[in-house]
């Protein structure tokens, strides 16, 4: 075998460039024509996996983008042209973000994209989108340290959720003692890695924190469970606080109740369980348990209503639920359209700029705006949940809070900033002490 | 329905009762009881708080219903009136009834009412006042579940009428339980004789409540100072903790004991339909947790089917999940795997392909969406055996499961002709031949036996966790390590193998961590097949070796 390719390989190495230049000029003469043939329409992207473990999540912002643009076309479109989604499917493989994100900018020239959902997929997805200046519109609560210039986070930083939570829990609840618990990945890791500094620096002793992290699918919760049993019997009132991977929190919950531990005993608040995790269970277990959000489908106002209303009419299912990513995509996407409609056009270089300090009404009242480092003021709501797998919401801030790309409780972070519109700084890891750009890579 | 016309009845009885005594009852408290109610529907969770010590001082005959319909989140107000209704959710809507007059005021529609939410902190003080109420039942369980209840939130506010209750009780569990909440209470006496009763009066509570309770009163301030200022006190507290402790170290290993053999059951289910098809047959079957996906799913079908018999649906679930996943496993057999036999790697990309394909296939029938599997009340909860141990029935139940599939699953290979047939197949397969048996039906036969136990396993697993279309992949690799490690070919060692790796991982995993411990269990079980490659029960003769 080797003899043989070592013989050819001069030979087939050449002639496979010469078909290789060939094909791509074709390539590139259709696609030309294809672009002329294109050019009355606006091309959303969507980046969302339609297969694999993601799936159950991310399909439904897919359907949210659709939704959202249909309802723009009703309304003529932007520029008056219509816009025209292209879906790809990026199957819950991370390095095939990357791909799809190439196909997408390059192969569709599509104006924007709308996806991901985990942050693994984001940063496979990142390197494309800097080098081919595409623009990605994130919609999920992440652990923030980071803020590309090409990517716009309209879901909580860290600030806008866990640290608030934490919040309620210490002077509502009077929690003293705290179990960290994750799986074992980068978004619990760096949000355990903050909570502990965080509350180390409010006076809580190391032996109150006990962290605690499982593999991916981990269903067998008795011992952890047991473990924070024991743990919460030290006289002082614990919490869970849980960046454990969506549904793997259902589980635990279960063995929680069976072990005959209540939310009123050792309440759970978690990140990452919402109505839609929520939506395939038998949620008596979890009643009392809490979730820290910036959206509840239960939320009373009128915006929320008629966002409910327009879902159930578009995905024929009234019993569809709403849920916190949802109203992030419909944040991004009006903001998007107010941009270009602002800018005159849907060219990336001056979409971003006119993306700054545009205001979109959220969903439960109140306005998001975008920020200098592309992350948007959120107000933060807990909820507990209840029998019917809605939220109650028990607290909220008084008013919204800025989305902070750079965490101020770890010790590297704290010295970052991101601004993207200052002239003086343009990037998005500015170190505050030396004053330049390379403060860290992200 | 039944429930509904006692219910009905009761309220009627009730009725009955307060407007006889109504006269009795003072104008003024009757017009307090209204008002109190009539302001829970807007007030703040805070403004409730007081409202429900308001409501509960009036000791008018409704409030304990009105707080368990309240705490069940059953309680709501007519949007546009603010009248106060207890909602029942029957098929037609919401069947709503006033709470001042018990009047029924017939089905109303979802969205004209709104319910009165109830937090944590509320639903506690609801199940204090609910408990007490309870002391005076005229069931043992209902007052001693009610003692048991007062100790999670002792308030001094409770302890006349739990004086009142302990004269009158005659049942000693009930006595002894609420001498411990009463003990409870006094903890927090300012009188430190009173306290010192109260440490004493804890002796002998093997319970973790109490536990807590003696912790927090010796608990120390940032000084070095602590909680509890009188020595004698603190010393007999702290003589009652350390014996609580070396009791609950022994608990402890017990209740690890318990969860190790529940995890090997767990892992003995999902094994055992691969110690057939790959053990016996051979076949390295990467679709085997698909079959196990499969069973789950029809369980969740099955109670789509009776959702007024979710108790009996699980029953009705293990043939239907046997025959559904039994199914898939001889179509596939027939259509792919028979092609395949003794070509390892074809067979192990081909099942491969095949368990991807299936799980798309019930992505496009059921949505990608986690499924809702109810679990049946008799499977919910714990068994306390004491205040330190209690053992979950879902787990016990699937203990039970598992050791009673593997004990069938051995009689029907052992006993019946069925399983002689499918022992000279995988033993000999000509030789099996020429003796008249046909080796082809009795391939589909045995496959469709392995993948039928993968589904039976998934009913029992639906109960564990979440029943989606990636829930067999976190099973296969535990699967063959199973099998594997007990020694291909012998359910016995299957057996062996599940339980010793369930309780190793399980004793691991408090010192290490669980992803730890999952990596020890790969390490240990690699090495282990190093020294002995066919694992724990290897199968001796001579037809080993083909």
């Amino acid at each position: 075998m080797k003899r043989d390719s070592d013989k050819l390989s001069p030979f087939t190495s050449r002639s496979w460039l010469k078909k290789a230049g060939m094909a791509a000029g074709v390539a590139a003469l259709t696609l030309s024509a294809s672009i002329a043939q294109a050019a009355d329409t606006i091309k959303v992207g969507v980046l969302h996996s339609l297969s694999g473990t993601m799936a159950i999540s991310e399909t439904t912002l897919k359907d949210t983008v659709l939704m959202l643009i249909e309802d723009q076309n009703k309304k003529g479109g932007l520029l008056g042209k219509q816009l025209e989604p292209v879906v790809v499917d990026p199957a819950s493989n991370w390095p095939l973000f990357a791909e799809k994100t190439k196909e997408l900018l390059g192969k569709e020239k599509v104006d924007v994209i709308f996806g991901c959902w985990t942050s693994v997929s984001r940063k496979s997805a990142l390197p494309v989108l800097e080098e081919m200046n595409g623009l990605l519109f994130y919609p999920v609560q992440y652990e923030g340290e980071e803020s590309s210039k090409n990517v716009f986070y309209t879901g909580a930083a860290p600030n806008q959720q866990a640290i608030p939570a934490v919040d309620y829990l210490m002077e509502e609840v009077g929690v003293k003692r705290w179990v960290l618990a994750g799986t074992d990945y980068v978004y619990p890791r760096t949000t355990n890695k903050i909570l502990e500094s965080y509350l180390k620096g409010k006076g809580v002793a190391a032996e109150d924190i006990m962290i605690s992290y499982t593999p991916f699918g981990h269903s067998d919760w008795q011992t952890i469970v047991s473990d924070v049993k024991k743990f919460g019997s030290a006289g002082k009132k614990t919490a869970v606080v849980s960046t454990i991977n969506g549904d793997a929190n259902v589980p635990f919950y279960k063995e929680l109740a069976n072990q005959g531990v209540s939310a009123e005993d050792i309440p759970v608040v978690a990140f990452s369980v919402g109505e839609e995790e929520l939506s395939g269970f038998d949620t008596t277990p979890l009643v009392g348990h809490l979730a820290a959000w910036n959206y509840f489908m239960s939320a009373d106002a009128e915006a929320n209503d008629d966002f409910i209303t327009q879902w159930h009419t578009f995905i024929k299912d009234e019993d569809r639920v709403t849920n916190d990513p949802m109203e992030a995509t419909y944040i991004g996407f009006k903001m998007w359209a107010k941009a270009v409609e602002k800018a005159g056009t849907t060219e990336v270089d001056k979409v971003r700029p006119a993306m700054y300090g545009i205001t979109v009404d959220n969903l439960t009242g109140g306005t998001a705006k975008m920020l200098p480092n592309h992350h948007l003021t959120k107000p933060v709501l807990i909820g507990e949940i209840q029998e019917d797998g809605q939220f109650e919401t028990v607290w909220q801030t008084e008013s919204e809070v800025p989305g902070d790309a750079w965490t101020d409780f770890l010790p590297e972070s704290a010295k970052l900033i991101s601004d993207w519109q200052d002239p003086k700084i343009m990037c998005g890891n500015y170190n505050t002490e030396t004053k330049t750009c390379s403060g860290q890579n992200y | 329905m039944s429930g509904s016309l006692r219910a009905l009845f009761v309220s009627f009885l009730a009725l009955f009762i307060f407007s006889s005594s109504l006269s009795v009852n003072s104008f003024a408290q009757e017009l307090g009881f209204s008002e109190h109610i009539a302001r829970l529907a807007k007030s703040k969770l805070r403004e409730k708080a007081e409202l429900i010590d308001l409501i509960a001082e009036t000791k008018d005959p409704r409030v304990p219903d009105l707080f368990e319909d309240l705490l069940d989140g059953d309680l709501y107000y007519i949007k546009k009136t603010g009248q106060i209704v207890a909602i029942e959710k029957v098929e037609s809507g919401y069947q709503a009834s006033d709470v001042l007059s018990l009047k029924s005021l017939g089905v109303v529609g979802k969205r004209s009412v709104k319910k009165i939410g109830v937090n944590n902190a509320l639903r506690r003080q609801l199940r204090s006042y609910i408990a007490t109420f309870n002391l005076s039942s005229d069931e043992a369980n209902v007052r001693l579940e009610a003692a048991k209840a007062l100790l999670k939130a002792p308030e001094a506010s409770f302890l006349p009428i739990l004086d009142t209750a302990l004269v009158a009780e005659a049942d000693a569990d009930v006595r002894s339980a609420m001498v411990i909440a009463r003990s409870a209470i006094l903890l927090a006496s300012d009188d430190a004789e009173q306290r010192l009763v109260a440490v004493n009066g804890l002796r002998g509570a093997t319970d973790k409540k109490v536990m807590t309770l003696l912790e927090q009163l010796l608990l120390e301030d940032g000084a070095g100072n602590s909680a509890e200022p009188d020595e004698r006190v603190r010393q007999a507290a702290e003589e009652v903790l350390s014996s609580l402790h070396t009791q609950a170290r022994v608990y402890k290993v017990m209740e690890d004991l318990f969860f190790g053999i529940s995890l090997g059951s767990v892992l003995l289910l999902a094994a055992i339909g691969l110690a057939i098809t790959f053990g016996v047959m051979g076949v390295i079957n990467m679709a085997h947790g698909e079959m196990i996906m499969l069973g789950a799913y029809t369980t969740y079908v099955v109670q789509l089917l009776m959702p007024n018999n979710i108790g009996l649906s699980l029953v009705v679930a293990v043939p239907a999940a046997f025959l559904v996943s039994g199914l898939f496993g001889v179509i596939i057999e027939r259509s792919v795997i028979r092609f395949l036999y003794g070509r390892p790697l074809e067979t192990l990309l081909a099942t491969f392909g095949i368990s991807l394909m299936l799980q798309q296939l019930v992505r496009s029938v059921f949505t990608p969406l986690n499924r809702s599997v109810i679990t049946p009340e008799w499977m919910s909860g714990s068994w306390e055996v004491n205040g330190m141990l209690s053992l979950t029935y879902n787990r016990l139940y699937i203990i039970f499961f598992a050791l009673a599939v593997l004990f069938l699953l051995i009689q029907l290979l052992k006993r019946t002709f069925f399983g002689l047939q499918m022992r000279a197949v995988t033993q000999n397969r000509a030789m099996a031949s020429s003796m008249g048996i046909r080796t082809g039906w009795v391939d589909a036969m045995t496959f469709g036996l392995g993948s039928g136990v993968a589904g039976i396993a998934g009913v029992a697993l639906s109960q564990l966790t979440n029943v989606g279309p990636n829930m067999g992949q976190a099973y296969i690799i535990d699967s063959f390590m199973v099998v594997v490690f007990g020694g291909v070919g012998n359910l016995l060692g299957t057996f062996v193998g599940a339980m010793s790796l369930g309780i190793v991982n399980k004793f691991a995993e408090p010192m290490i961590g669980a992803v730890l411990a999952k990596i020890l269990i790969l390490v240990f079980v690699i090495l282990f097949i190093q020294r002995r490659p066919r694992g724990l029960f290897a199968l001796k003769g001579r037809f080993v070796e083909d």
